[in-house]
């Protein structure tokens, strides 16, 4: 009785759409932990909390941003590959404020709201005009980075307003980009899940001729979900610009779309749209950066780096994936059945 | 008309693609020199096949028969030296390129080691001139010509490369009166050539007017080859409906005597409402509590009549008045809004959402009427699903289970659950029973029944007349995109609406 009944939980738990991220991210703690037992300490020092976790939580703030944006876009069957482009803008943006002597309410708004802007133009793009995504937000990609070098004349602006930069370096027991994190995880579950954006979203990913025919107005659903995508784009890019007290219009937020995307799809939310999990998100978001932390801190060598995080992205899809499940069942089975018949023999 | 002269002889063809037989066991056979029309209702299986004969798709069981000799149609190229070429519904050339490289476009002529443009434009010219008496500039582009000069292209590259057998995919569809002559002229001229034409059409009218034998299928099914002057219309419908004269039975009951509460109530009023190149415009009356009947063959219009009147197509024409509130055209959130609901024909694309579970579809269209802000909590969800779910005897354990699990008959309560929690006023409902067991469909039909009794404005649409017949107040009748007349009470009767659909009959909203 007792032993069923754990089955139960545990099948529970295996069924839930999070399990497998769950698992990857414990394993890669382990592994760190193998390697380097003080990898779980956490210190008090001056009142701050320090230690390898805290890190890579500090880390991944910004990175846990743009995967929420991207998730709901790609619930739409849609992608978000400008969203690299967009951090260096609002960064740009922000730090030209500070560098001007603005006020630091001015940056930070400032910021937001260029990435705002530019959800906007990929919503319309995507939503209204009926452009593939992948080639609406191509556009930005590719022009936003040449907007940020226009708004520093090509510098990289350098700032040292402690109040700027508190929002990316500061502390309160733990940093302060966590809290961050942590707010717009929060926010973004009750926009979505709380109203019945979420139900739509998830309706448009599905079937988007169903929808219509029940009264959704997916494209406005869609622009939304671009236009919110951008702000949260806006503000890691305000993070991230703070965190290294410079703007660098050609690297600021590089690569980190590849990143987000990989976060969502490890998050267990289709490429194809549909069912999403922001939950899972977040997680996928954490082992990008605790992978990301390792490589470096176990010293692979430079050259190879990229290879090893894509041996171990590979291996994460395909354990995800459910019909390679399958395969690996079967070859069990087969194993199973053959030294079966050794031991009959 | 039998005998040595057969080009084609197809023989026992079956095509079976996952979950649906398209074709049974077709027999098809092809005169030397005849126009031999192939006629069904959508998904009939006329296209399957065509396909099958073009080499898009291969057959599973029978065999095919050229002159006498048996092959193998294993790809559209193979088809194209076996000399069957093809023109498709949808002229698929290149607007781009001029109409001599349009014809020969991948069959270039050769002249040391490059393009011979000469030869092609000369060829091209003649080709035109002398089989489809067509005087154009060969030069020009495509897209500088009408869609009837692209048309006739389509075919001079067709006949070009054919050896005897040429496939007109409904070439009439997009052209109008004049064109279509010019159309049976020239096919008229290649078939006193010896050409060999199997023709597609949904048009009466053009059937009787250039065929010389008319092949019927239904379902996937063989149903037989009739000389066409010796078919009446009346006798061609009914096999293309399934349904013979004599043993047809009047089962007509009231669904109670709603049919005429109130006239002067106005509930809801279409006025020269139509979509160009959809469906021409009309006027009807909605009567509260009324079932109307929208009868005609598959592509006649009566699907995009409703997906008017809900606001899925924009009508670019007339009025829709809703308890004296004017619209000139309405969308989906406004039509459920002001109580409309519709159950769409295509279940699978239209209807579910199939990912999701049966709860987030039934409530859907009820949450999308209150807007993003206003979510249902939870436990209202669940209580609605639960209440639609024992009301309409939807079989499953669970409402979180998804709806794509579920069987065609309780997918399509389900779409019903979703409209009758919004509380409608009016009720689409565009094929109901379509696809689904014999014992569904009687319980679909009882609960519309039950629905209309409770007052509900029904507007029903089948291709089974006898379902028309037994729930219908009003029928009108539309074909070819038109409605043509109304039939009330008494009047609705089967062969009564096969006979309107044949004959064309009265002038409906002329009065």
């Amino acid at each position: 009785m007792e032993k069923t009944k754990n089955n139960n939980v545990f099948s529970k738990l295996y069924n839930m759409p999070i399990f497998w991220p769950l698992i990857c991210l414990i394993c890669i703690i382990l592994i760190n932990f193998i390697i380097n037992p003080g990898f779980l300490k956490i210190e008090m020092k001056d009142g701050h909390l320090f230690g390898s976790l805290i890190d890579i939580l500090n880390r991944a703030a910004p990175l846990i941003l743009i995967s929420l944006g991207m998730t709901i876009v790609i619930a739409v069957q849609g992608i978000d590959i400008s969203v690299g482009s967009i951090i260096a803008i609002s960064a740009c943006v922000s730090a030209t404020v500070i560098v001007s002597n603005g006020p630091v309410s001015l940056a930070i708004a400032a910021g937001i709201f260029v990435g705002l802007l530019c959800g906007i133009w990929n919503g319309f793009l995507v939503a209204y005009i009926g452009v593939q995504p992948m080639v609406g937000t191509l556009i930005l990609y590719i022009v936003g980075r040449g907007i940020a070098q226009l708004i520093t004349d090509g510098k990289i602006l350098t700032f040292t307003n402690k109040s700027f930069i508190f929002l990316g370096t500061g502390y309160l027991l733990i940093p302060i980009p966590v809290y961050i994190a942590i707010a717009v995880t929060l926010i973004m579950y009750f926009i979505i899940r709380k109203t019945s954006l979420g139900l739509f979203v998830e309706a448009i990913g599905v079937n988007r001729e169903a929808s219509r025919f029940s009264g959704i107005n997916s494209k406005r659903v869609i622009f939304a979900l671009y236009a919110i995508c951008g702000l949260l784009a806006g503000l890691a890019g305000l993070i991230i610009c703070s965190n290294i007290k410079s703007a660098d219009a050609n690297n600021a937020g590089q690569w980190l779309e590849l990143d987000a995307i990989l976060s969502v799809v490890i998050g267990g939310t289709s490429m194809s749209g549909g069912r999403f999990y922001l939950g899972g998100t977040v997680v996928g978001a954490l082992f990008i950066q605790s992978l990301t932390t390792t490589i470096y801190s176990i010293g692979v060598p430079p050259e190879v780096t990229l290879v090893v995080k894509a041996i171990v992205v590979i291996t994460v899809v395909l354990i995800q994936s459910p019909i390679f499940r399958k395969m690996l069942n079967r070859n069990k089975l087969f194993r199973n059945y053959k030294t079966k018949k050794v031991a009959e023999v | 008309m039998a005998g040595s002269n057969i080009v084609l002889d197809m023989k026992g063809i079956c095509k079976t693609f996952p979950g649906v037989k398209a074709l049974s066991s077709v027999d098809f056979q092809l005169v030397k020199g005849e126009i031999h029309t192939l006629m069904g209702e959508n998904g009939a299986g006329k296209s399957t096949l065509i396909k099958v004969l073009t080499g898009v798709h291969q057959i599973d069981d029978g065999k095919i028969f050229l002159e006498g000799k048996e092959i193998r149609i294993t790809s559209t190229e193979a088809a194209q030296k076996h000399g069957i070429s093809t023109v498709y519904q949808e002229v698929n050339l290149c607007p781009n390129l001029s109409v001599a490289e349009n014809i020969y476009i991948g069959r270039e002529p050769m002249k040391r080691g490059s393009i011979d443009w000469d030869t092609i434009n000369k060829n091209a010219k003649k080709l035109l001139e002398e089989r489809l008496n067509l005087k154009i500039d060969v030069k020009k582009l495509l897209s500088s010509y009408s869609v009837a000069i692209q048309q006739m292209v389509a075919i001079a590259r067709a006949v070009d490369i054919s050896r005897g057998i040429l496939i007109l995919d409904e070439p009439t569809s997009s052209l109008d009166s004049n064109e279509v002559k010019q159309l049976f002229k020239t096919m008229r001229k290649l078939k006193a050539e010896g050409m060999s034409i199997v023709f597609v059409t949904h048009f009466l009218d053009q059937v009787y007017e250039i065929s010389d034998r008319v092949t019927v299928l239904r379902n996937g099914k063989f149903i037989g080859t009739y000389e066409a002057k010796k078919l009446s219309r009346i006798d061609l419908i009914s096999k293309m409906v399934g349904k013979e004269f004599n043993n047809i039975e009047n089962t007509h009951k009231k669904a109670g005597d709603a049919s005429i509460k109130s006239i002067e109530d106005n509930f809801v009023k279409l006025s020269k409402l139509g979509k160009r190149g959809t469906i021409e415009p009309f006027d009807i009356d909605i009567k509260p509590g009324e079932i109307l009947g929208f009868a005609g063959l598959l592509g006649s219009g009566r699907t995009e009549t409703a997906k008017l009147i809900f606001g899925i197509d924009k009508a670019d024409h007339g009025t829709i008045k809703i308890r004296n509130k004017e619209y000139s055209y309405i969308y989906p959130l406004k039509a459920i809004q002001e109580g409309f609901g519709f159950c769409p024909e295509d279940r699978k694309v239209e209807g579910i959402i199939g990912e999701l579970s049966i709860r987030e579809n039934i409530i859907l269209a009820l949450q999308s009427s209150m807007g993003i802000l206003k979510y249902l909590p939870m436990k209202k969800q669940v209580e609605i699903s639960e209440k639609y779910v024992e009301l309409l005897k939807i079989a499953t354990p669970s409402i979180e289970k998804r709806i794509d699990n579920l069987s065609g008959g309780n997918q399509q309560k389900v779409i019903l659950a979703r409209w009758l929690a919004t509380n409608p006023q009016l009720l689409i409902l565009d094929e109901p029973t379509r696809g689904i067991d014999v014992g569904a469909k009687s319980e679909i039909m009882k609960l519309v029944m039950k629905l209309a009794s409770e007052g509900i404005t029904i507007i029903f649409i089948s291709s089974e007349l006898q379902e028309m017949v037994k729930c219908c107040d009003r029928v009108l009748v539309l074909r070819d995109r038109m409605i043509i007349n109304e039939l009330i009470g008494e009047e609705i009767k089967e062969d009564m609406i096969m006979k309107t659909i044949a004959e064309g009959g009265s002038s409906y909203g002329k009065n």
